[in-house]
């Protein structure tokens, strides 16, 4: 008998976007609320958003009920890290654990696509907002705006004509941190989903935003297209 | 003696010869090319007066919006439209070309086109094309025996119904229509409950979205009314707006001369030799 393709798959894709960006005294993290399979439409008010530290804020778009999973372990490890070292993890020690976490399950992925986003505390970098962008299996790097899902091959060229410098040859690759203000940030991120959401089937609805800086945490939403 | 097998040139239709190698492609790892499919609302009913037809206006190519308002109620004949989903290219080209075959016929027989023609002339086209031609197709029209509503599958099959509905949010609006359809419903009513149906796909279709076009068709009169409802505005637009002034940087000039290869002989005799 000829070998057979297996014809059931473990993972489904319930579309969404995330945006994050980096600014001089803060971040933005933002994610549309539509949770998709196939051409239905799940629910429009589910939330890809969650806040692992004080300083740490992650979304990931992919498969939910692995990035379910996946924000479990690391709310647990996080929780274990606090009990022994008796403070709160770093927005870039938490980039690391996540590389790991992703990376453990290298032979059979988390289908989750993630941009972690947060406030640096440690020395001369602190409160500089930081963005970390990731692959499946764990790949990350450290980044002044990044975005992820469905929508992403939409925003990313747009972010890079505004946000970017013209061209790394001429300007030495340093902290890319824009800089913007975060009123003209949240400007650019919604401007990005309204128009991803023109464009892309599986982006619509909501985009919830968080953005964090000196005084905490602050939550913004936004209504998008609804077909 | 060696036998010579003749393989007769074939006529018109699809040639398959090159199936074999397409597959062999696709087992190498070729990705074959995408083709822009409507991925559809469109819907048709039977009222008191003629026939009422409607569709959304998303054209998709795969998760990608290709046309937020492209239009799927095509002409057929001055009392008969037609609304298309499936590959574009293919409700666009049967729709036209059945179209053009309907106004010859009414010049031949000096008499307006009939539904059942239509329906006859794209049933055949689909049949013979064995479902390749992936057009499915929500016919209506009224002519001199009444009005009439029918549905066309790619393979060519054909249903006469008094409400229709295709396209991948036929289900949405076919919800809508079974719960709220009833017969001899006035002008008014069927254009409201054909735009509930068309609405129902555009926000619960992921492959449906955009605006609501409908055309009421009637004996000796019809009315297209393109964009009839507009409900998904851009809901977001940045009041400084944006520039993009910043062009592809230059990294380098270079000027490299051309050299002159043809020594050009000034006077002389060239050509007299």
């Amino acid at each position: 008998m000829p070998k057979q393709q297996a014809n059931w798959s473990p993972y489904d894709n319930n579309g969404g976007t995330c945006v994050a960006i980096a600014g001089a005294d803060y971040c933005v993290i933002a994610a549309d609320t539509r949770m998709s399979t196939g051409y239905s439409i799940l629910t429009r008010d589910y939330s890809k958003i969650i806040q692992l530290a004080d300083k740490s804020v992650m979304a990931s778009s992919g498969f939910q009920a692995d990035v379910r999973a996946l924000q479990k372990v690391l709310a647990a490890r996080h929780l274990l890290y606090q009990h022994q070292h008796n403070k709160q993890m770093s927005c870039p020690a938490m980039a690391q654990l996540l590389s790991n976490t992703l990376y453990f399950k290298r032979f059979f992925p988390y289908y989750s696509f993630n941009v972690l986003g947060g406030l640096d505390s440690e020395g001369k970098c602190k409160g500089k907002g930081c963005v970390f962008t990731y692959d499946a299996v764990g790949s990350y790097e450290r980044v002044g705006y990044s975005a992820q899902g469905s929508g992403a091959t939409l925003i990313t060229p747009f972010l890079d004509n505004q946000l970017k410098s013209p061209s790394p040859l001429l300007l030495p690759a340093k902290d890319a941190v824009t800089p913007l203000s975060e009123i003209e940030a949240i400007d650019l991120v919604k401007t990005c989903f309204a128009s991803a959401t023109e464009r892309d089937i599986y982006t619509g609805d909501k985009v919830e935003m968080l953005v964090l800086n000196a005084s905490g945490i602050r939550q913004e939403f936004m209504e998008l297209r609804k077909d | 003696m060696t036998r010579f097998e003749e393989s007769a040139p074939v006529k018109g239709g699809f040639s398959f010869d090159l199936c074999k190698r397409n597959e062999m492609l696709v087992q190498k790892g070729l990705k074959p090319s995408s083709y822009l499919k409507t991925g559809t609302t469109i819907v048709g009913l039977v009222f008191r007066d003629g026939v009422i037809l409607g569709a959304d206006t998303r054209a998709t190519e795969g998760p990608i919006v290709a046309d937020k308002n492209c239009e799927k109620i095509h002409y057929m004949a001055p009392n008969i439209y037609c609304c298309g989903a499936g590959t574009a290219a293919d409700t666009e080209a049967v729709t036209d070309m059945v179209s053009s075959q309907l106004k010859l016929h009414r010049f031949h027989t000096g008499r307006d086109s009939r539904v059942v023609t239509a329906l006859t002339l794209l049933k055949s086209h689909l049949f013979s094309y064995q479902g390749h031609v992936s057009a499915a197709l929500v016919l209506g029209g009224v002519d001199v025996t009444g009005p009439h509503l029918h549905t066309i599958y790619p393979h060519g099959s054909t249903d006469t119904l008094p409400f229709a509905t295709m396209g991948s949010g036929s289900l949405a609006a076919m919800a809508i229509f079974e719960s709220k359809y009833r017969e001899g419903l006035t002008r008014d009513e069927g254009v409201k409950l054909v735009a509930e149906a068309i609405s129902s796909g555009i926000f619960n279709d992921l492959g449906s979205g955009s605006n609501v076009d409908v055309c009421v068709i009637t004996k000796g009169n019809r009315e297209y009314l393109r964009n009839y409802m507009l409900p998904n505005l851009r809901t977001y637009v940045s009041e400084k707006g944006y520039s993009f002034s910043k062009k592809t940087e230059v990294l380098m000039t270079k000027i490299t001369p051309l050299r002159e290869l043809v020594e050009v002989n000034e006077g002389g005799d060239a050509m007299e030799e």
